[in-house]
Formats: C-alpha cells, structure tokens, sequence
C-alpha cells in the first residue's frame, strides 16, 4: 500500500513494544457485535494509473467551460487565473498546512492572512475583515446572525434580488436562532422595495449588488433607510471583480459586507470549495461578534513584527456554547489562492480586467438585444444581465448545448415556481472572445 | 579567507562593509530574512498580469462608477512569486515532517488526488450549468456517497455541509426538524460530554438547543451514571465523539444509543476520529442517527493552513428525511441533482432547508474518493489498524517519561498529561516550544479540557516506525531536561523558528487586523 509505510515486520515489532499480541487487541474497546470480520463490500485497493483512468472515464462526460462558448454565472463566474497562482499554493508548505496553531512556525500563512484581510478591507471599503468564511452564502447567513447580536433585534430583510441559495442558506440558520426572515419576490430589471420593510424591529436590511439579475444600484438610499430605524445595512456580492469597477460598498454606507471570492485566484470547481468574504465597520460590537477567524499583528519576544491568530475568547474552543458561531476553521488554501491573484492584478490589474469584463458584458447584450424576440431587462449591470425570451429558456438553454454554447442560467433553475421561465440570467467575463459572442446570438436566432 | 574546492568562499567576507555579511542575499540566510508585506513592497500603477486593450465600448454603469482608490498593490509576476515563496519558507507542513496536532488528523496528502481533482471535468466546471452536461461530476458525488454509506452502514448522506462543524450544523438541524416533526417542542436540552470539541455546544445552541454538559468518569468515558440520570422528557439527543477526545473508544456507546433512543431523544455522533475505525466499524451498527465524516482528516485532503475542509453528514432512517437539499438521485443511466425543497417534499422527503450555495466541496470530493479508491475497502481497513497502532506506539514508547493521562490503551492518539512536568518551572507550552526547536511541530495543547496541562498526539497512518523513533527519542530527550532542571532552553524556545514566542496577549489587547500606511496602526475598538 503507497500511503502506508509500516511493514509487516515494523508491525509485529511494534506490538512487541506495546505488549499485545495483535492489532485487535488494540480494538478490545469495540463492543463485539460491531466489530467487522472483514473488509465491507467495495472494491480492493486501486493502483495510481487505474484510479487515473477511472476519474478520466467519469471527467470525460462533463463538459468543461474551457471546451465551450461560456456564459454562465449566477454565483460562480469563468475566470481566468495565472499560473503562478496555482503553482505557489500547490507548495508544499503552503498546501500541507494545517491551521496555524503555533504562530512561529506558522508565519507564511499568518501573514498572508492578515495581507488578504487589508485586500478585502479596501476592496469593500470597510475597516476590517476576518480570515475568510466557507463561501459567500455562508458568509451573508452568518452576517444576519451578527447584525442580530449587534442590534439586539429578530428580524432580517431580504432583498428579493439576492441570490435564492444566499437567501435559503440564511433562512436555514437564522430558523432555530428565532430571527424572522422577510422577503420580497425577485424583480428582474429592478430593485424591489425593501425600504418599506424595515421597522423598529429590523437588525439588517440584506441587499446584493450587482443583484442576482446582474443589476447594479446606488446603495445610499437604503443605508439611509436602514440607519433611520437603527438597522444595518448588509451589502452582498457574488462577483467581487465588480468592485474593480463600481462604487464600493462601503463608500455607499454598508456596515456589513459580505461576498464570493471566487472570481479571484478560485477555479469553478462545481461549486467548491469558494472563499467568502466578510468585512465591516471598527466598532468594539463589531469585532467582538463578528464570526470566523482574524490574524493579527504583533511582536515577538526580540521585538520583531509577527502574526498569530487573534481574538479567538469570541469563538467555540473559548466560548463553547456562547461562541460567536460554530465555525472552527476559513477557506485558508483558497484565501491564499485570491491574495495572491489579487497581487498579482494589483489595482492597475484589477480595474483593467473590471472594465474588460463590463466591455464584454456590453458587446454581448448590444449582439443579443439584436436577435428578434429578445429584450435585455437589466439597464445599468456590470458582467451580467438578464434577458427575456419568446419561449422557455431552459428549453432554449438545452438547445444551445448543442451549438456548442452553454447560454447562462435560467432563472427557473433558481426559483422553479416563480413565474420566471421566460428569463435567462447570462454572464460574460474576459474570456469570452469576439467569437464566442457572435456564435451565441447567431445559435439563440437559430433556436428561437 | 577559506576556500572551498570550486574557490569560492565558505564563508561570507568579513572585511566587507556590510558588517561582516555579504551584500546580496543568497543561501541559507535567505531562510531568515524579514519579508515586508505587499503593502509595503508593491505599487498600484504596478501590476503581474497582461491584458488586451480595452476597445472604449461605451459603459452602462448607471453612474455608479468607482470614485474612490482602492488602495491595492501590485506586484510583478518574479517578485509576488519571490514574496509567496519566501513566506511559505516560514511555515510548517506534513511535507515537511509529523503533524501530530491530536484531533487534527494530519496525514501524508497524496499529489495524486490534486491531479484528479484539476481534471478540466470537475475543476472546470459550473455548478449551475445544464445537469446533462455535468453527467460525470454527479457520478462522482454518487459514488462517493455511495462509498460513504457503505462504510458507515447508514442508508443517507447529506454531501453540501462545507467543513466538520458545518456537518455538526448539519446533523443537528436535522434532528431539531424531526422534533418538530413530532411535534415535540419541548424536546430543547442536548446532552454534551465534557471532552466534547467547542464546536459541539457552539453547534447545539445554533439550532435552538442549549447543552447540558456529562461529565467523564476517571477512565476518560462518559459517564454512565451521570448520563441515566440526565435523560428525560426533555432531552432532544445527545452529542458524543466516538473514539472520544480522550483518544478512547466508548465502550458503553450501544447503551447509550439505546438509553437516549428509549428517552425520545436522537444520537448525534461527532465522526472527527472515524480515522481510527474505518474499514473496522460501522457508525450505523452503533446505533447512531447522524454523524460527519471530516474529509480532511479520514480521506486525506490537504488542509491548506486552514481550510478548506468539508463534511457530509450521514443519517439514519430515522433522520433521513429530513437531510437537506440538494442531494443526487440516479434514475436509470441518468444522474439528477435534487435543488428544491418543492421537489424533494414531491418524493416524499421533508428537508430542512438548505446549507450552502451550489452542492458542497466538489473539489475536496474528488480528492477523497480519489483517496478511496487507492486504499479500497482493504486498504481502508488497514488504515484504521495503522493509524491505533501508531498512536500505541508513542504511548509505550513514551509512557515511562511522560505521563499518559488514562490506563491502558488508545485508539489513534495517544494523551498526556503535564504531571511529569510538575515542579520543573516548565509550562505545557514551554514544552512545546521546545519542540519547535527539535524541527518538531508540537502536538494538540490544553485539548481535552477534561486533562489539566492535556497533550494529544496524533501520529496517523501515514507515519514510519523509524520517524516514529526519531520523534519518541526527541520527547523523551526533552522530557529528562525538563525533570534534570535544564530549563533555560524551554523558557527561550523557539530559538531557531523564524520569529521568536509571539506576544498573543498583545495581539487580543490590541488588535491590529489591517495593514495602514500612518505610524500610528489601525487599533480595533476594544
């Protein structure tokens, strides 16, 4: 066995030094009746070149993004990542680490850490950021809960154009937590009414920017609602290269932000694993319940500049049943994975690769607003929008695999029952060509 | 000045101006440099990636255009690989030598399951992209499902929870709406034994719980009495780890699945150490109704200085349906992916709602089964043997100078105590200073609670009998110094670490979270 170092010999050996005579001595624990005679029933060990070939069979029925016309996003968006990126968190030292638990022998990680928090700080435009959550959908259901700590009040609102897993994944842990849940229905092309929501009761007002549609708004008009009623204003992302672009959340007056990481540094990998994003304002109730881990800095005994983990009497090996949350670890790996991307843009890079993708965006709504029977919903968007169609777009979607397109998301994917089967939300990044844009218009005149 | 055989110096030129240094930097000394952050290092106008020109396609942003600077530094492609790879220098891995941080599980991670996992059929794809175009990657997430159920005799798996806690989330929610299934809302107290990992209480409070702590006997067991005499009406189930914390295995565990299923309440399991028993045993023939399996620890994924991790929970028939969505169903030669709630609830199923965006750790999936499948259920088996087996080892070998703080043996960790410290002046930590200094990282500190001065070690599978007598003669070399009074070397420890014993009183009292260009650095409120 290749992972297995012990040899027979080394085993007998071994027993001989503990005093047992056999390996199941050492399971004389295990109540009898539970105690396996043999192996279960799945197959033997497999050999390197036969687990490669096994995998192969099954990654050849996927059709990847890099063999197609790509245009799918709602969530998790093609991008593409240099190879340095890859390259360094495949080392060693990086990759095989485990939570650095012993600070001075943990510096690479710590340190890139409290790096990837000042990025996520002045991206969002807030003062603070922790060292990564799950994913951006954990991370905004994990903000509903601290904006309730922090405000001491039950209730949370919901934008209706906040991605539906965002909004499921929130409603499934603030259930139990007694935090009522309120939520507009989903409005391609606009933004629905939150405003008129919040009470004196309301914790947070949750809205998405660009929205699960691909709109985008001006935020100031619900920071000041929120605000007015002693609320607090949660901003959500899903595409955090928008931020390269359009106003940040901060400046338009979140005190929460909270967003998908993926776009940087993290391949699609069906859905995982992604890096969340958490970041908010300086304030001592702030920091104190905010959730997750945070490096921080410090000096060592010789006075020198070090990291280590802070703050951890808020979490559960501290805190136990009063912790601030469950979590007992961060997308480290995958945090690593968007310092380094984003360093490697900078912010010249980061601005550039922003209005490249807006300048696909554009291109491809002007070439699909072209094809009779087609209207482009969403005004103002950054990479993405939502188009109407004469017929079914799921329906359509199908069709278009054929055509060596895949078209984007229909909506009905995401909300089944909610009058929106019409509706295909359709992204562009910078790694659509000219051509993949035309194939597309001409393959959905074709189809309709 | 000395020579090698090449002519070159051995050593740096003490005559130069540098005092005594060579003026560039190269060779080992590279190894202790300070290296400054990208803040301080790189530029905004400076960027490491080429891009097309932009064409001046006219925007439609609405006016929401960026007014501000962000504030990011760029770095060349040379100099941020230079930055990253200097700080990976600084930090410890399994790469580099044993991990034994108990309860942690950190074994050798096999580069194969990172191929697997790059194939351009599961890294480079959508998770939302038409389900028949991504036939093969729910294959795999039926397979592995199928191998998880398989080796836990449990008929459920729930695969979306995003690491080991997320999974404890994910087990109690379930039980919580199966309570409320029954109509039993006064079902709120869950028993939790001390030696329980924080995220259990953490865990229980979240679904609406408040915990109700048992106490271990002197054996590093629940005990049993304590235990009968909390069960009651009001008793939704209790959370246990199993091997325990203590690196022990429940011996009572199918009594107490029975006492706790005859009081109403349900058997949540931490699987954190299924480790110690795959291949061997069966969660499901221990009468246990949900459980988390950590990839990470059982099947190998690398943990990444953190995270990413990743944790299916399995369920009983009692609890599986209320497992949430999305979950894959094979209908004939097709694979469907489940979504909604409405859909489910049409087959009868009772979700509780759903955990996560998309389906869970695809990537983390493919390294396990890629695992998997290199052991099969024979290598599997022998992995749990292995991996006791070691963790005996260490004990035997160490029990004469350090102190275990059980009788008799352990599954896969083996567990001290600080008493062969007593009277030496030097702390648990100091100790695992130390071992810092012996190119050793220390093991799990202060864990279990239950242990005063508690040190946990977890050697896995993956470790050879000769590593295992180089680290055991390096813990008992450093035990004799402490009990012989040399106790200068624990006290300054690490010496030879890239920074010296961080202040981390410091870092809470004054928390410096951001980097900031002013002298006077960013204090968080506190």
């Amino acid at each position: 066995m290749r992972y297995l170092p012990l040899t027979p010999e080394d085993r007998t050996e071994m027993l001989g030094v503990i005093g047992v005579s056999s390996v199941d001595a050492l399971f004389a624990d295990v109540p009898q009746a539970a105690r396996l005679d043999g192996p279960v029933n799945l197959p033997r060990r497999a050999t390197e070149l036969e687990v490669e070939r096994a995998f192969a069979a099954m990654a050849k029925k996927n059709v990847a993004a890099s063999e197609t016309a790509f245009f799918v996003g709602a969530g998790a968006y093609k991008h593409h990542i240099p190879a340095s990126v890859d390259h360094l968190i495949q080392r060693s030292e990086f990759l095989t680490a485990y939570t650095p638990y012993q600070p001075e022998i943990s510096q690479g990680t710590l340190q890139t850490l409290f790096e990837f928090q000042t990025q996520v700080a002045r991206l969002t435009g807030m003062d603070v950021a922790n060292a990564s959550m799950y994913d951006g959908s954990t991370a905004c259901a994990e903000a509903v809960l601290m904006a309730a700590r922090v405000t001491k009040r039950s209730r949370a609102v919901l934008s209706g154009n906040l991605h539906p897993h965002y909004a499921e994944a929130t409603r499934t842990l603030a259930r139990y937590m007694n935090i009522d849940v309120a939520a507009d229905a989903p409005v391609p092309g606009g933004l629905d009414d939150v405003i008129s929501q919040i009470d004196e009761e309301t914790a947070c007002v949750v809205v998405q920017n660009p929205d699960v549609f691909g709109g985008i708004h001006d935020l100031r008009p619900i920071a000041e609602a929120a605000h007015a009623k002693g609320a607090l204003l949660i901003a959500v992302f899903t595409e955090i290269v928008s931020l390269g672009l359009i106003e940040s959340p901060g400046a338009m007056g979140a005190d929460i932000v909270v967003g998908e990481g993926q776009s940087i540094g993290v391949g699609l990998q069906f859905g995982g694993p992604y890096v969340g994003l958490f970041a908010c304002r300086n304030d001592k109730s702030f920091i104190r319940n905010m959730p997750g881990r945070l490096a921080g800095e410090t000096i060592d005994a010789d006075g020198r500049r070090g990291y280590v983990l802070t703050l951890s009497t808020r979490e559960q090996h501290i805190r136990r049943d009063r912790a601030t949350s469950n979590i007992c670890t961060n997308s480290g790996l995958m945090a690593l994975a968007f310092t380094i991307h984003m360093t490697l843009l900078g912010e010249k890079g980061l601005k550039h690769l922003a209005a490249l993708n807006h300048e696909r965006a554009v291109e491809l709504a002007d070439a699909l607003g072209g094809v009779p029977g087609v209207t482009v919903e969403t005004g103002a968007f950054f990479n993405e929008f939502t188009v109407k169609l004469p017929k079914n777009a799921a329906a359509v979607t199908e069709a278009l695999i054929a055509k060596g397109v895949l078209a984007g998301v229909p909506a009905s994917r995401l909300w089944p029952d909610g009058g929106l089967d019409d509706r295909l939300i359709i992204a562009a990044t910078e790694t659509n060509t000219d051509a993949d844009i035309a194939l597309f218009a001409s393959a959905l005149k074709e189809v309709l | 000045m000395a020579m090698n055989q090449q002519g070159r110096p051995t050593r740096p030129n003490e005559n130069a101006a540098t005092g005594g240094y060579a003026d560039t930097i190269s060779g080992s000394r590279g190894l202790d440099q300070a290296e400054p952050l990208i803040f301080e290092r790189g530029r905004t106008d400076l960027t490491g990636v080429d891009f097309p020109e932009l064409k001046g396609t006219k925007t439609r942003l609405g006016g929401l255009e960026r007014k501000s600077d962000i504030g990011l530094p760029g770095l060349s492609e040379p100099e941020a690989m230079r930055h990253y790879v200097r700080l990976s220098r600084k930090n410890y891995a399994i790469d580099l030598g044993i991990y034994p941080l108990g309860s942690c599980t950190m074994k050798h991670n096999p580069r194969l399951n990172e191929k697997m996992a790059r194939l351009p059929g599961f890294g480079d794809v959508h998770p939302l992209q038409p389900q028949s175009t991504v036939q093969g990657a729910l294959e795999l997430i039926g397979e592995l499902a199928h191998w998880l159920m398989t080796l836990t005799n449990t008929p459920c798996v729930a695969m979306s929870p995003k690491a080991g806690a997320h999974g404890e989330l994910c087990g109690m929610m379930a039980i919580r709406a199966a309570l409320d299934a029954r109509g039993e809302t006064g079902r709120r107290r869950v028993l939790v034994p001390e030696s329980a990992h924080g995220t259990n209480p953490a865990t229980a409070v979240q679904c609406g719980f408040h915990c109700d702590e048992i106490p271990a006997n002197a054996d590093g067991r629940v005990d049993m009495e304590a235990f009968k005499a909390k069960l009651g009406p009001d008793v939704a189930g209790i959370m246990l780890t199993n091997p325990n914390t203590c690196g022990l295995f429940e011996r009572d565990i199918r009594e107490i699945a029975d006492l706790i299923h005859e009081a109403g309440g349900y058997f949540y399991c931490d699987g954190a150490n299924f480790n110690a028993i795959v291949g061997r045993v069966r969660p499901g023939d221990l009468g246990i109704d949900a459980m988390h399996i950590n990839l990470h620890k059982t099947f190998s994924t690398p943990h990444g200085g953190g995270g990413p991790g990743s944790g299916p929970t399995v369920f009983s028939q009692a609890l599986a349906p209320f497992a949430p969505v999305p979950y894959v169903v094979q209908k004939g030669e097709t694979w469907h992916m489940v979504e909604h709630e409405a859909e489910a609830r049409a087959d009868g199923a009772e979700p509780f709602g759903r955990m996560v965006a998309f389906h869970g750790q695809m990537g983390m999936f493919t390294r396990a089964l890629s695992y998997m499948m290199s052991h099969g259920s024979d290598g599997l088996r022998q992995v749990a043997e292995d991996s006791v087996l070691n963790a005996n080892y260490v004990l035997a070998r160490l029990k004469h100078v350090m102190t275990p703080a059980f009788e008799g043996t352990c599954m896969h960790e083996a567990l001290f105590d600080d008493r062969f410290l007593k009277d030496t002046g030097v702390t648990t930590l100091d100790f695992a200073k130390a071992m810092i200094d012996e190119g050793y990282h220390p093991m799990t500190m202060y864990f279990p609670l239950v242990v005063h001065g508690a040190m946990l070690i977890e050697p896995t599978e993956t470790e050879s009998k000769s590593g295992l007598d180089r680290f055991c003669d390096v813990l008992e070399g450093l035990a004799e110094a402490a009990k012989s009074g040399d106790t200068a070397r624990f006290a300054s420890a690490p010496v030879h670490a890239p920074v010296k014993r961080l202040d981390e009183t410091r870092a809470a009292r004054n928390p410096v979270l951001v980097w900031q260009e002013s002298e006077d650095q960013p204090q968080a409120a506190e």
